[in-house]
C-alpha cells in the first residue's frame, strides 16, 4: 500500500506539472482526492491492514493528501498568475493617446492674483472689507484730507455723477467707511474696482483694481508698514525680492511713501523694462494722517495706523509678463485659457 | 519741473555724477523722472570759418565753400544757402556727423562737386530764433559767439547743459524752483547752500511817488510789492539767460519777460511786468471784480468776470486777473519806457477757483494755486532789479512799494523726538533730528519746530516725522512685525462668492472681467422696453465717451459684448462667467445699491438650452439651493432682460416664489444686434437672492439600510404638457417613498402621434422601515399612473 500511495503521489504530481489550465486542476483534484478518487479508494482498504501498519499508512496517506493538495494549490496560484499576466499583457494600450476631454474653467488672472493676495493677508489676520464704488465726495476726498479746492484733486481725473456723487478714484474710501463703523484694532484689506478718466491704452484704463490695506491700533509704527509689505512681497515674489521705500505724498497719509520692487528683469542694474531705474513702482503707502483718524472719530493721540494701496493690474501684468492692459478686459478665450 | 544743472550749480556745488544726484534726490523725496543732456543727439558738428565762396559750376543756386574746421586742411562744402560769406563763423556738420531727429550727414557729390559735410541752420541744430535772436530762421546760422574754430558746437553755443526732470508732489510747490531744489540738494548731500540776498544799486527815486497801490481784499492778497524801472531798453536777453530758460522748457521772449520767467523758475514766485503807461491814474487797486466786468487777457480772449474774482485794476479797468494772466494791452511792448514789476502773494484757493471758472490756466496760476512762499515777494523784486542792472535793461527806481495787508505767522509744531521715534519705529538721537531739520531750514525753538515760510505743507507732528524720516532715509527704518492678535474670517457673502467662483470654474466656465460702465445703446440692443426701470441709470456727467457713460443696471449686455468679441475673433466656442456688480438707483437715495450678479454666457460646440440649464442646476445645487422652479420668462415680471431672450426658450428661476435669476437662449434679433452668428445662451443669477435661498447647514442623512425598488415608466402625453408637471404628479402620487425620479428620455417622431411626445422616467423608491415588497412598489406606480392619467399622460403601449 505504501508503494501504491507513493505512486499516486508521483502520478498526481506528474500530471499537475503538465497541467496548463485552471479547470483541469479541478478534474485532477476530483480524480485523486475526491470521494471517489484514487486516494480515497486506497484508504478504504485500510481496514485490511494490521493494527501496527494502520497508523503508519494512515499517516503516510495523510501526508500524500496534504502534499497533493499543496501542489494543487501552488499550481493554481501559478496558473492564475500566468493567466493574469497574459491578460495584462494583452490589455496594454497606447498611453500616449490623448485623454478624454473634460471641461474645467479658469479664473481670470485678476481674480487669481487677487485671491492669492487675499489669502496672504487673511493669514496675517486681515479681514476683507467691501465698500461702494459709487460714493460721495466726503468718503472719497474730504474725509481723506482732500478738501474742496485741494490741488491734488486735479490729479485724480474723477468721473462725476453729480456735484456730490462720484465714482471712487481709489479704494482708500473704504478706509473711511471702515473707521466710521469699526473701532480699533482694525486690520483690513479691501480689493475693488476704481475709476479714473484715463483713455484706454496699453497701460491705462478708465477702470482698474486696487487693493487697499489699513491697520489701526495702539503703537502702530512705520516700521510695521515696512515689515508687512516686505512679508507680502516675499510671499508673492519669493524671498529674494527687494523693496525700496521712497518718500512721496498722499494727502491721507503722513509720512507717505511709494514702494518699488527691484526689477525682475535686470536685478537692479537698469534695463528697458524698469526705464533704467533698476526698480519698478509697486504701490503707495504711509502712516494714516492724524486728520483722517480724527475725522473718523479715532483719537490720534492714542491710535496710529498705516495704509497702503496696490494696483492689481500692475501686479498681474508683472506676474504673467502681460504687456498690454487691454487684454485683461477684452476676455478673449485664447487669453483666458492661459491662466 | 525741469532743472538746469548749470543753474543749480549757482546755489549748491552738486558735482557728483548726474545718476548719483538723481538717485539720491529721488530717495529724499524729490522724484526724478529722467534726465537729458542737451545736444546729446548732435555729434561731430564743429565751429567752422568760411574761407571762400565760389559759384557751383553746374548750378545757379548752389555755392562751393572752403571751410576751415580746425584741421590740417580746409574742407569743401556745397550749400544752397545764400547768406554765407567769406569770414563767417558757422556750425559745420562734418562727414559722419549726427544732427537732431536722427539725421546723419555723410560726404557726397552735389551736382558733380564733392561736399564733405553741411553748414547748419538753427533749425538743423534743434534751435530757434528765440535761442539766438540775432540769427535768421531760413539760412545758415552765422555765429556771433566767442568761440574757437574746430570747437565742438555744443560747448561753443552752450548746448551742453543737463536737464533733470522732477515729479514734484502737490505738497511741495517750493520745489518747483531752482532754489527749492538746491535746498533739497544741499539737505540731501549735506552741502552748503549759497542763496545770497540780491543787491542792486538803483537810481534815486521812490516808486511810491509814481504809483499808488491799495489792497482792498487782504484775505485774498496778503501782500503786493511793486517796483519801477525807467528808461527801459527792450532787447533779447543774454545767452546765459536764454540757455537756462531753454533748459527749463521756457521759450525766451525779451529781456523783461525773460526776467520775470527767470525769477519764477529760480524762486517759484510768479512775477508780472507791465507798462506803466497803461495804468490809468497810476493807481493799482487789488480788488474784487465787478459782476460783468470784462478784460481781454494776453491770449487775446475777452473774459467776463464776476465779483468772486480778484483783479489788479487801475482807476478805471482791470489790467490783470490776479495771479492768473495780465491784460492784453498792459504787457511789455517794444516801445515801453517804464516798467512796473509786480511781486505779490495771492491766496491759493482764490486763484484756483477763478482759474477754474474762467478755464484759464497759466504758469503763474498753477504756482499760485499750489501755494507760493508768502515771504519772498521783496526778495524776488530785488532779484528783478539786480537782473535788470546786470542786463543793462533800464534804470531801477531805488525805493519800491511794499504793501503787506496780512501778517504772516510761521507754522510751528511741537518738537517730540520720542514720539517721532515711536511713530517711525526708529531710534534716532534728538541731536541728529535737530541736525536734519536745520539742514531743511527748520528752526527748533523752545520745544517747537518752526517751519520756514516756503514750507506751506507743515501742520502737525507727523509732518515733522516725515522730514526726519526722509533725511534719515526711509530704507534705514527697520522692518518689524506688529503685535496683537487678530482673527480673520470671510463674511458670509465673501465665502459664498468665492465658492461660487470655484464652482463655475469646475463647471468649465472661463471667468471674465468687464467694465462696470456701458453704453446706454445696449438697452435698445437687448430690446428692453422703453419704460423699463433698467433704463434708469447712474449716469456719468463727464464720461470718456458714450460707450462708458452709464453704470450698468444689467450685466447681460457686458456678457453679450464679450461673447460677440470672441465670436468675431473666430473663437469657435466660449463658456464664460462673471461675478460682478450692477448699479441700481434707489428712489429717494443719493447712492445706488450695488448687488452682485453671476452672469453666465456660452455659444458654440452645439450647446443648447439644456447645457446652460445643466450648469445653472449644478451650480445651484452646489451652493445648497434645491427645489427650484423654472417658469417661462414670459410668465414672470422679475427680469426686464427677458426681452433679450427667445420667449419659448427662456426661463425665470424661482425658489419659493422668489426670482433667483433668468436664463435662456438669446433672441435671434438680439443675437444679430451683437453680431453673433450662432445660438447664444446667457443666464443671470442674483447673488443676494441665491444666498437667501441657500440651505444654511448641511445635515447628514443616514445611509439607507434597505434596498431600493426601481420602476421605469414610459408615458405618452400632449407635447404641451411640461415635464415639470409630470414630475409633480409622480411626486405627489408616490409620496415619501419616492427617493428619486429621473427623466431619461424624451421622444417625438415616428410611432408617436403628431402633437404628442413620449417621456420616460425612472423611479427609485425606498422605505426606511424595511425592504419594499414588489406589491408596495407596484401599488405606488399604479397611484402615479392614475395621477398622470388625470393630467392626460398615459402609459405608452
Amino acid at each position: 500500500m505504501k508503494e501504491q500511495l507513493k505512486k499516486i503521489e508521483e502520478l498526481a504530481k506528474a500530471e499537475l506539472a503538465s497541467c496548463t489550465e485552471i479547470k483541469s486542476l479541478d478534474e485532477l483534484r476530483i480524480r485523486y482526492l475526491g470521494k471517489k478518487g484514487e486516494l480515497t479508494a486506497i484508504l478504504k482498504q485500510m481496514g485490511k491492514l494490521s493494527a501496527e501498519e494502520r497508523p503508519v499508512v494512515g499517516q503516510l496517506a495523510n501526508k500524500v493528501r496534504a502534499d497533493i493538495e499543496e501542489a494543487l494549490s501552488e499550481k493554481l496560484s501559478a496558473l492564475k498568475a500566468s493567466a493574469q499576466a497574459a491578460k495584462i499583457a494583452a490589455e496594454s494600450i497606447d498611453i500616449t493617446l490623448p485623454g478624454k476631454p473634460q471641461t474645467i474653467g479658469k479664473l481670470h488672472p485678476l481674480s487669481k492674483v487677487e485671491n492669492e493676495i487675499r489669502d496672504i493677508f487673511m493669514g496675517m489676520g486681515f479681514n476683507i472689507a467691501d465698500g461702494p464704488e459709487v460714493d460721495d465726495d466726503y468718503h472719497v476726498f474730504e474725509a481723506l484730507n482732500l478738501p474742496p479746492d485741494h490741488p491734488a484733486r486735479d490729479t485724480q481725473d474723477t468721473f462725476y455723477i453729480n456735484d456730490k456723487i462720484l465714482l471712487r478714484t481709489q479704494t482708500s474710501s473704504v478706509q473711511v467707511h471702515v473707521m466710521e463703523t469699526q473701532k480699533p484694532p482694525i486690520r483690513i484689506i479691501s480689493p475693488g474696482r476704481v475709476y479714473r478718466s484715463d483713455a484706454v491704452d496699453a497701460t491705462h484704463s478708465p477702470l482698474f483694481h486696487q487693493i487697499e490695506g489699513l491697520v489701526v491700533d495702539k503703537g502702530i509704527k512705520m516700521s510695521d508698514l515696512k515689515g508687512t509689505l516686505e512679508m507680502l512681497m516675499k510671499k508673492l515674489y519669493g524671498n529674494n525680492c527687494k523693496l525700496r521705500f521712497r518718500p512721496h505724498h498722499f494727502p491721507f497719509t503722513e509720512p507717505s511713501c511709494e514702494v518699488d520692487i527691484m526689477c525682475f528683469n535686470c536685478g537692479g542694474k537698469g534695463c528697458s523694462m524698469c526705464k533704467d531705474e533698476g526698480y519698478i513702482e509697486l504701490l503707495g503707502a504711509g502712516m494714516v494722517h492724524p486728520k483722517v483718524l480724527e475725522g473718523c472719530g479715532i483719537d490720534s493721540s492714542i491710535y496710529s495706523g498705516f495704509a497702503f494701496g496696490l494696483g492689481l493690474e500692475r501686479m498681474v501684468m508683472g506676474r504673467y509678463s502681460i504687456n498690454d492692459l487691454r487684454l485683461l478686459y477684452e476676455n478673449d478665450v485664447r487669453f483666458l485659457e492661459q491662466f | 519741473m525741469n532743472l538746469s544743472m548749470k543753474w543749480l550749480s549757482d546755489y549748491v556745488k552738486a558735482d557728483m555724477p548726474v545718476k548719483e544726484f538723481c538717485s539720491a534726490l529721488t530717495m529724499s523725496g524729490s522724484k526724478v523722472e529722467g534726465y537729458e543732456t542737451e545736444g546729446s543727439e548732435i555729434k561731430n558738428v564743429v565751429v567752422g570759418k568760411i574761407l571762400s565762396v565760389v559759384p557751383h559750376e553746374n548750378s545757379d543756386h548752389l555755392v562751393v565753400c572752403q571751410v576751415e574746421v580746425g584741421k590740417d586742411a580746409p574742407v569743401q562744402i556745397v550749400t544752397g544757402a545764400s547768406n554765407v560769406n567769406a569770414g563767417d563763423i558757422v556750425p559745420v556738420a562734418l562727414d559722419g556727423s549726427n544732427l537732431p531727429g536722427g539725421v546723419k550727414i555723410k560726404k557726397g557729390k552735389l551736382r558733380g562737386v564733392e561736399s564733405c559735410g553741411m553748414l547748419c541752420s538753427l533749425g538743423e541744430l534743434g534751435l530757434t530764433k528765440h535761442d539766438f535772436p540775432y540769427a535768421i530762421e531760413d539760412g545758415i546760422f552765422i555765429m556771433q559767439e566767442d568761440c574757437e574754430i574746430g570747437q565742438d558746437i555744443q560747448s561753443a553755443i552752450g548746448l551742453n547743459d543737463t536737464s533733470v526732470e522732477f515729479e514734484i508732489t502737490s505738497n511741495r510747490p517750493d520745489c518747483l524752483s531752482v532754489v527749492g531744489l538746491a535746498r533739497e540738494t544741499a539737505a540731501t548731500f549735506n552741502l552748503p547752500l549759497n542763496n545770497p540776498e540780491p543787491v542792486y544799486k538803483g537810481v534815486d527815486g521812490d516808486a511810491a511817488s509814481m504809483l499808488k497801490v491799495d489792497i482792498h481784499n487782504p484775505e485774498k492778497c496778503g501782500s503786493y510789492c511793486a517796483g519801477i524801472v525807467k528808461n527801459v531798453k527792450i532787447a533779447p536777453s543774454p545767452r546765459w539767460m536764454r540757455e537756462r530758460l531753454r533748459a527749463s522748457g521756457i521759450r525766451p521772449i525779451n529781456n523783461f519777460v525773460d526776467i520775470t520767467n527767470y525769477i519764477m523758475l529760480e524762486y517759484g514766485q510768479p512775477m508780472h511786468a507791465f507798462d506803466l503807461r497803461y495804468v490809468e491814474g497810476a493807481h493799482i487797486n487789488v480788488r474784487n471784480a465787478v459782476n460783468g466786468e470784462k478784460i481781454v487777457t494776453l491770449d487775446g480772449v475777452e473774459r467776463t468776470l464776476s465779483d468772486d474774482m480778484l483783479v489788479i485794476a487801475d482807476e478805471k479797468k482791470p489790467v490783470a486777473v490776479a495771479g492768473i494772466m495780465g491784460g492784453e494791452y498792459s504787457g511789455i511792448m517794444d516801445d515801453t519806457t517804464t516798467v512796473v514789476f509786480e511781486s505779490a502773494y495771492f491766496e491759493p484757493t482764490q486763484v484756483r477757483r477763478t482759474s477754474k471758472k474762467l478755464r484759464l490756466k497759466s504758469d503763474a496760476s498753477s504756482r499760485y494755486e499750489k501755494g507760493v512762499d508768502p515771504m519772498i515777494n521783496v526778495k524776488c523784486l530785488k532779484r528783478a532789479f539786480q537782473l535788470v542792472e546786470e542786463l543793462g535793461a533800464g534804470e531801477v527806481v531805488r525805493n519800491y512799494i511794499e504793501c503787506h495787508a496780512k501778517e504772516y505767522t510761521p507754522a510751528s509744531v511741537e518738537f517730540a523726538p520720542q514720539w517721532i521715534n515711536d511713530f517711525l519705529g526708529t531710534d534716532i538721537p534728538e541731536a541728529e533730528m535737530t541736525y536734519y531739520l536745520n539742514r531743511l531750514e527748520f528752526k527748533i525753538d523752545d520745544g517747537k519746530v518752526i517751519a520756514p515760510s516756503f514750507r506751506i505743507d507743515i501742520e502737525c507732528k507727523a509732518d515733522i516725522a516725515e522730514e526726519v524720516a526722509r533725511i534719515y532715509g526711509y530704507n534705514n527704518i527697520p522692518s518689524t512685525e506688529f503685535r496683537g492678535v487678530a482673527e480673520a474670517e470671510l463674511t458670509a457673502e465673501q465665502k459664498f462668492t468665492r465658492e461660487l467662483q470655484n464652482t463655475m470654474v469646475a463647471l468649465g466656465g472661463y471667468e471674465i472681467a468687464t467694465f462696470s460702465f456701458v453704453s446706454p445703446r445696449n438697452f435698445d440692443r437687448i430690446n428692453l422696453p422703453a419704460d423699463s426701470k433698467l433704463r434708469n441709470t447712474v449716469t456719468i456727467t463727464n464720461p470718456l465717451g458714450e460707450d462708458t457713460s452709464v453704470m450698468r443696471t444689467t450685466t447681460i449686455p457686458s456678457m453679450l459684448e464679450t461673447l460677440s468679441f470672441n465670436y468675431n475673433n473666430r473663437n469657435d466656442k466660449a463658456c464664460l462667467f462673471e461675478i460682478s456688480k450692477e448699479y441700481l438707483p434707489v428712489d429717494g437715495a443719493e447712492l445706488p445699491v450695488e448687488p452682485q450678479r453671476l452672469t453666465v454666457g456660452m455659444y458654440g460646440g452645439n450647446v443648447d438650452f439644456y447645457d446652460l440649464k445643466g450648469i445653472v442646476e449644478t451650480a445651484l445645487a452646489k451652493m445648497g439651493i434645491s427645489d427650484v422652479e423654472y417658469v417661462r420668462s414670459g410668465n414672470s415680471d422679475a427680469f426686464d432682460e427677458k426681452s433679450a431672450m427667445h420667449p419659448g426658450r427662456s426661463a425665470v428661476i424661482l425658489k419659493d416664489g422668489t426670482a433667483l435669476g433668468i436664463m435662456g437662449e438669446i433672441h435671434p434679433d438680439v443675437q444679430e444686434n451683437y453680431g453673433i452668428g450662432t445660438k447664444t445662451y446667457v443666464a443671470k443669477l442674483n447673488i443676494p437672492e441665491m444666498m437667501n435661498a441657500a440651505a444654511e447647514e448641511i445635515t447628514y442623512k443616514p445611509l439607507p439600510k434597505f434596498p431600493a425598488a426601481t420602476r421605469d415608466l414610459s408615458l405618452i402625453c400632449d407635447d404641451e404638457i411640461p415635464a415639470a408637471e409630470l414630475e409633480k404628479a409622480i411626486k405627489g402620487a408616490v409620496g415619501k417613498i419616492l427617493e428619486k425620479v429621473t427623466l431619461f428620455d424624451v421622444y417625438k417622431g415616428k410611432q408617436i402621434e403628431a402633437g404628442k411626445k413620449s417621456v420616460s422616467y425612472s423611479l427609485t423608491m425606498r422605505s426606511h422601515d424595511g425592504t419594499l415588497t414588489d406589491e408596495q412598489a407596484d401599488n405606488a406606480v399604479k397611484k402615479a399612473l392614475k395621477a398622470l392619467a388625470a393630467i392626460g399622460a398615459e402609459l405608452r403601449a
